[in-house]
């Protein structure tokens, strides 16, 4: 295991690709290895990509490849596909759109499959992030499955969120209805070459302003003033650069919002630097450190929840389950009462306390 | 618990024709395994840098142009130049009865032609595999 932290740490691809998959499979020696990891990552940017099925995701993870090794980066992207619920297998085929860049040394590609995880990423993608920042990519791109409505986990690992939007998917009281919109840092309308993207763009751009104003306290209808009245050509990224950088202020913030094309590219080059300027930001403000203390403690929480869900599952547990749910069923306990004193039958004594240092 | 295999599924060469790879690629995921897809016209140093950033146990190989004798050795060359002569490689599609001895011989495990039951693929797979499923 230190000899493949050693090669990773040294960039080694097989040695990170190894590493991964022993991740994704839970092997506790694995985890041990990313505490030898920790001294070498925290470096890169971690950009999640998000957005519904068809939204042209994986297409423009390729044309922002690109761009970003044409400034010289090393990027590294994880695409998260489904598995089966049915046979826990799965077809991954983000990767496809991408294999123009297999054989670029400075760009490395991997495919997870969420095998259960419900939240849009897979279980191991945190640590594997932690892998390819530990084994020197600049950029760390994290393609979510397509999402609906609710599936936000990326917020948590991800510094910045780019949440991909097409024409056509309905109206506007489908993207308020849930916590989708509050998860984007920067706002893409792919595929704009199509009728009504500008529709979808003037949409954004009032629930965000909506957004931002019931954030700061103020009502939306409250008349001109806190209406902020903009420019139609808002679209054009440059100002929209240079309004970042005045967020905070008196004014309600609006994440910016780009058209991009990523079948031709276009857009896309805006789009790489409306990113890089976002994660300069980040570490001026110090906003960055919050992000990243907040998602350690979601992951702590994680980690802990899944150690409970494992302990639960021991077999010695087995008859404490038995008798309980007799109990319910015959209406001696209630549903409550049964939990707290299931709970409280769980061994923590057996939970595993390995020395990640030993 | 046993782990999940991962198979990276690639069509070499330059005919379109996946209808075959993705009928493997289908039935692999239903028996429970991870499959990656590459798509159409792959080089072969494509094909064997995804190998190794997927991490597979597994490349299957689909080809219909003819050029087999050529591309799959030199996968498997690729594959052991890299240090991953721990991948099983095996090929299907329209190979003459009479190459396939050759293709054996550079290192591909089986050759599975037109009309091979997906369930003997799967089996050939998991009594195969290199590394320990474990």
């Amino acid at each position: 295991m230190n000899e493949l932290v050693r090669r990773c740490i040294e960039g080694d691809v097989r040695a990170a690709a190894r590493l991964i998959t022993l991740l994704e499979n839970q092997d506790r020696d694995a985890y041990a290895a990313l505490y030898r990891l920790k001294d070498h990552s925290g470096r890169a940017q971690i950009i999640g990509i998000t957005g519904p099925p068809g939204a042209g995701k994986s297409t423009l993870v390729d044309k922002l490849i690109t761009q970003f090794r044409a400034r010289g980066l090393k990027v590294g992207v994880l695409a998260v596909d489904p598995s089966s619920p049915f046979s826990g297998g799965a077809i991954l085929g983000d990767r496809l759109r991408m294999q123009g860049h297999a054989t670029d040394p400075a760009v490395f590609i991997r495919s997870l499959a969420t095998r259960g995880s419900l939240g849009g990423i897979s279980k191991a993608t945190h640590a594997a992030i932690r892998v390819l920042d530990a084994a020197g990519y600049d950029i760390v791109l994290v393609e979510t499955v397509g999402v609906g409505q609710s599936e936000i986990d990326i917020v948590r690992v991800a510094d910045t969120v780019v949440l991909v939007s097409v024409p056509g998917l309905g109206d506007d009281i489908q993207v308020i209805k849930a916590g989708i919109m509050e998860i984007g840092d920067i706002f893409v309308v792919n595929k704009a070459d199509r009728d009504g993207a500008d529709r979808v763009v003037r949409e954004l751009r009032a629930m965000l302003e909506m957004q931002a104003q019931l954030r700061h306290g103020q009502t939306p209808l409250g008349g001109p003033d806190t209406l902020v009245a903009r420019d139609p050509d808002f679209m054009h990224h440059t100002e929209l650069v240079s309004e970042l950088s005045h967020a905070g202020g008196e004014e309600p913030f609006i994440p910016p919002i780009l058209k991009t094309v990523a079948e031709t590219g276009a857009g896309v080059p805006e789009l790489a630097d409306t990113l890089i300027h976002h994660f300069e930001r980040l570490l001026q403000t110090g906003e960055l450190e919050r992000k990243r203390r907040e998602s350690i403690r979601y992951q702590l929480s994680r980690f802990v929840f899944d150690e409970i869900t494992h302990l639960l599952s021991l077999p010695e547990l087995s008859k404490v389950w038995d008798d309980l749910a007799q109990q319910v069923f015959s209406r001696t306990l209630d549903i409550y009462s049964a939990g707290m004193a299931l709970f409280h039958s769980i061994p923590i004594q057996g939970a595993t306390h390995e020395d990640p240092h030993a | 618990m046993e782990r999940k295999i991962r198979v990276l599924v690639a069509k070499p060469g330059l005919d379109g024709h996946d209808r075959g790879a993705k009928v493997i690629a289908r039935a692999l995921r239903d028996a429970g395994m991870e499959v990656i897809y590459t798509g159409l016209r792959q080089t072969p140093e494509q094909i064997v840098s995804a190998a190794i950033q997927e991490d597979v146990d597994v490349v299957a190989l689909s080809i219909l142009s003819g050029a087999h004798n050529h591309l799959f050795p030199r996968v498997v060359e690729l594959l052991k130049e890299r240090g991953a002569d721990d991948v099983l490689v095996f090929g299907g599609g329209v190979i003459p009865e009479e190459d396939i001895p050759f293709l054996k011989s550079k290192g591909i495990a089986e050759i599975f032609g037109p009309g091979t039951p997906t369930s003997k693929t799967i089996e050939f797979i998991r009594a195969n595999v290199k590394r320990p499923l474990h």
